[in-house]
């Protein structure tokens, strides 16, 4: 099918989407732009991607989108997600993004562009820590916000290794969601963090 | 029943197997067992059976039949519980499943919850996946957290705002009265938070921008707090103090000072400041410094700062860690509109990065390269371009000879090296070429009239060579047929005309047609190049024959093509001189054509999105088929008008109709500037008379370029159910070399296609 088609389609779905102020069904169309692109983002198709890219940004601001942790085997260890997208999304998103990372060389700078997403990844031992933020962002704080979440694992586990974070995922979760909040640092201060998990700890029942 | 497994055992055991079959059975077997247990309605055990169940979520098991266990959780009294079920609700329930609105009476209570860690807990939960509803419901809980003194709770609240507005922008409003002493708190925790909170409601309010103007001095306050201050060993970070509420600090001194003097003037040295102070060895100085940048590069600052911050991007340049690189090319990128001369000064480290080994670095490197090229660097940096066309990898090709076909036509010294250019990059990477690059390079050669000779030579020279690239072959075919007589003649002025007799081109031509490299689209330039020369050689009968024998074509195109022309040569011949002519030389249509696309690749593309505005999309998209432009010109026939000419400002109306309904006229309108300064702030309105209704979409920019360097457009949608004669009032302000300009006109030559 020639590109023209679709493009008029998805102009059409975004004069909708911009005319309509429904959030209901402008989250229906975000979703059904989502879908369509990630079916053409397969092919290159660039003027179609940065098309349905450029609405991306239209309803973003600065945000973080999702962290994942995954091993070098590509085992996911961590998923946190700031915007809603489906599970069959999520995974494809997962997916994609790790293949991509992993084949990455060494010497690569830790940032990369993928769809019309910043990817800021570390490699920490045997994990990746990777970010998605949108193109406001500042990619070397965000490289100092994964540093910062790592300190803060490696504090509470005391020397982290992949292992403490297979088997204490729920912690790892914790610790991430009194650092982080909707995609932002909440605290930070490295002791203040620590210090709310700790109490936290302490209100378990046994 | 015993006693459900424990986590960590059930993870042991997941990990000792073996294969995946292995680890889906036990997944199965254990998946069975909970889903037993939740039927039986087991309060001890359900927070266990939960948090197996996210771990298998996790490994990419369905896990959807744990969602209404989550909300068990979340309402139970044990904290062990809640933690695991609103973590459950996190991961499982998003606003698309319709059970999550079930959470929001929960989250109420536990917002009013006397611990508060459990307040925590909800605050953190709305605060990543509350969708609108439940953020419309909870919003008043939420704010009265906004405004208590616990600190721990404050800044929850505060990101939980942000999302609360992101999700309901009409209810920014009321967090508003909540926002009055926020600056005051001495907690980073609250201040980090809160910046996080004014950004976002001065990012998506013009009215809070100016509203929070005034806070300005206390920001820069903060800010030289925290660079005078002393060691904190609570916030240091490398031996910076608080490097995270740095920069979002100087991100809101950004959007708050971006189009205001005062602002501006208020915040130059502190930024001063940063910039010279700031520690350099560590990441985290870096990322301060790009901050502050940034900022002074977005606000109103004088040219000294400026070239500061440009001077500071040209030392991240030369940075050895590449991250501080690639950071420094990608701001670069953003800043070479506006402060063209101070990068320029860096083309060279910047032309090095173009052998750089990693992709990013790279592509920035490209991107950069095309918005320095001008007049006087022209031959030198298309050498280097070039060169690195020849070597790039696949991906960067398209985009790369996009740029170099663009900065040829803006810039060549002269039309024989324009010519050659073009031919070096068909020949180097001619299958990545886009498509929409062939109908444009045609358009250049046949504008170029004294270069034909010379163009069809090479050209012809090329395809004996090589004929796998498809836009080089259709070009190619494409000269020949148009002047394949200079070719046969020997006329070349340009380098030493080559003996070619016609039957040799006509055997070049008709190997393209049956050659296996051939695309159809190929092949039907081929056939009409050979029944062009028809008129120009003398062989007609050899033409004839071939045009017969594709009259039966499987290939329809190919079929319809030669079977009109066979009509041609029998019953039309009396008009075949006539409609096989020469091409007349083309004008560049007003809808500025393919060249909106191309120009994307690095030059208009930062300003397009950083403006946030959808850019027009009807007619950039449309336009770029060459064809597709005639089509509609053709269909609509509805010419383009000039609504506006004053003091160099030209504002172009461009029409088409809206299917499905006809009463709707879609204008787009193109501003250019032809002064040599930028017109900025540049504001398009329309009003139309009573008995009309006008929409005015986004526009694709503010800023005209100066010297014509680019177009504003900006869509208006009328709709006119009388059939009335249209006719408009048009207000236009921009600022031209730092004075305001504003002017009305009337606009009353629409051509009467557009509302009859």
């Amino acid at each position: 099918m020639h590109f023209l088609y679709p493009m008029c389609c998805f102009n059409s779905l975004l004069n909708l989407t911009c005319q309509n102020q429904n959030n209901y069904i402008q989250d229906h169309l975000k979703s059904a732009l989502f879908d369509a692109f990630c079916l053409t983002a397969d092919v290159f198709n660039r003027p179609l991607c940065s098309l349905i890219s450029l609405f991306f940004h239209f309803f973003s601001s600065f945000q973080m989108q999702f962290m994942l942790l995954f091993s070098r085997q590509g085992k996911l260890r961590l998923q946190k997600w700031y915007v809603p997208l489906s599970d069959k999304e999520k995974k494809k998103i997962t997916r994609e993004l790790v293949q991509t990372v992993l084949a990455r060389k060494p010497k690569m700078c830790s940032f990369l562009e993928w769809r019309d997403l910043k990817i800021v990844y570390k490699r920490y031992a045997s994990l990746y820590f990777c970010c998605a933020i949108e193109d406001q962002d500042n990619e070397l704080i965000t490289l100092e916000i994964i540093h910062r979440y790592v300190e803060l694992l490696d504090k509470y586990f005391g020397s982290v290794c992949e292992l403490d974070i297979i088997f204490n995922f729920e912690k790892a979760y914790f610790i991430l969601d009194e650092f982080l909040l909707g995609g932002e640092a909440q605290e930070t201060s490295k002791k203040n963090v620590l210090k709310a998990i700790e109490q936290a700890d302490l209100l378990q029942e046994v | 029943m015993p006693a459900p497994i424990r986590l960590r055992e059930l993870i042991r055991t997941i990990r000792t197997a073996r294969t995946q079959a292995e680890e889906r059975e036990m997944i199965q077997k254990e998946c069975a067992a909970i889903r037993s247990s939740f039927r039986e309605e087991d309060n001890t055990y359900r927070c266990r059976n939960v948090a197996k169940l996210l771990y298998m979520h996790m490994l990419g098991y369905p896990a959807h039949f744990g969602q209404l266990e989550c909300l068990k959780l979340i309402a139970s009294q044990k904290f062990t519980d809640k933690r695991i079920g609103y973590l459950g609700a996190m991961l499982l329930l998003d606003e698309r499943q319709d059970v999550h609105l079930l959470m929001t009476n929960c989250i109420k209570n536990d917002l009013n919850h006397s611990t508060q860690y459990v307040q925590g807990l909800a605050l953190c939960t709305l605060g990543c996946m509350g969708s609108s509803e439940m953020c419309r419901d909870l919003a008043g809980e939420v704010e009265k957290l906004l405004k208590t003194s616990n600190s721990y709770l404050r800044k929850k609240a505060a990101l939980c705002a942000v999302h609360v507005i992101r999700k309901v922008p009409e209810l920014m409003e009321m967090f508003l009265p909540a926002t009055k002493n926020l600056l005051s708190e001495k907690n980073h925790g609250v201040l980090h938070t809160s910046v996080v909170l004014l950004t976002e409601m001065c990012e998506r309010s013009p009215d809070m921008l100016a509203h929070f103007r005034k806070l300005v001095p206390q920001l820069v306050r903060i800010l030289k707090n925290l660079i005078m201050s002393g060691y904190s060993p609570e916030h240091d970070v490398s031996g910076i103090s608080d490097p995270f509420l740095q920069v979002r600090i100087l991100r809101l001194l950004r959007i708050l000072g971006k189009s205001d003097d005062d602002s501006s003037e208020a915040m130059n040295d502190i930024l001063a400041q940063v910039a010279t102070n700031t520690e350099t060895s560590k990441n985290v100085g870096n990322a301060i410094l790009y901050e502050t940048v940034l900022t002074i590069m977005d606000i109103k600052s004088e040219s000294g700062l400026r070239v500061l911050a440009i001077n500071i991007l040209g030392r991240f340049l030369l940075n050895n860690d590449k991250n501080i690189r690639y950071v420094a090319l990608t701001s670069l990128l953003k800043t070479v509109q506006t402060d063209h001369n101070a990068v320029q000064r860096h083309r060279s480290t910047i032309v090095d990065c173009l052998k750089d080994l990693d992709v990013s670095i790279k592509r920035r490197a490209m991107e950069l390269s095309f918005a320095l090229v001008n007049g006087n660097n022209i031959r030198g940096m298309m050498k280097e371009l070039l060169y690195f066309l020849d070597s790039c990898d696949p991906e960067f090709k398209a985009d790369c000879a996009s740029g170099v076909f663009l900065a040829a036509e803006k810039y060549a010294p002269s039309k024989r090296w324009h010519i050659d250019t073009i031919m070096r990059v068909l020949t180097t990477a001619g299958s990545y070429v886009r498509d929409d690059s062939v109908p444009n390079l045609i358009q250049l050669i046949t504008n170029s009239v004294e270069m034909h000779a010379y163009t069809v030579q090479r050209l012809y020279k090329a395809l004996l060579d090589d004929i796998s690239q498809q836009p080089l072959v259709q070009v190619a075919s494409w000269c020949i047929g148009e002047y394949g007589d200079l070719l046969v003649s020997g006329q070349c002025e340009e380098e030493e005309p080559i003996q070619v007799t016609e039957d040799e081109v006509l055997d070049v031509l008709e190997g393209l047609l049956v050659s296996n490299l051939s695309t159809p689209v190929t092949r039907g330039y081929a056939l009409t190049a050979i029944m062009k020369l028809s008129t120009r050689f003398s062989s007609v009968n050899r033409i004839k024959k071939v045009v017969s024998i594709y009259g039966s074509s499987i290939d329809v195109e190919l079929q319809q093509r030669a079977v009109e022309y066979n009509a041609l040569f029998k019953k039309y011949d009396h008009m075949r001189p006539a409609l096989l002519e020469r091409m007349p030389i083309m004008e560049k249509t007003a809808t500025n054509g393919p060249t909106e696309i191309v120009q994307t690749n690095g030059e208009t593309e930062p300003s397009v999105v950083e403006s946030k505005h959808l850019p027009p999309v009807t007619h950039s998209c449309i336009s770029q088929s060459f064809d597709y432009l005639l089509l509609l010109t053709l269909c609509l026939g509805i010419p383009p008008m000039t609504a506006y000419n004053k003091n160099g400002l030209k504002i172009d109306f461009t029409f088409e109709r809206a299917n499905p309904n006809p009463n709707i006229a879609v204008i787009t309108i193109h501003a250019s500037n032809s002064t040599e300064a930028d017109m900025t702030d540049f504001v398009f309105q329309a009003a139309v008379p009573k008995t009309f209704q006008l929409q005015l979409l986004s526009p694709s920019s503010n800023v005209v370029p100066a010297l014509n360097q680019g177009t504003v457009t900006q869509v208006i949608r009328v709709l006119n159910p009388q059939k009335q004669q249209l006719r408009m009032r048009i207000k236009l302000t921009y600022t031209l070399k730092g004075s305001a300009v504003q002017d009305l006109a009337e606009v009353n030559n629409f051509p009467p296609q557009s509302w009859q």
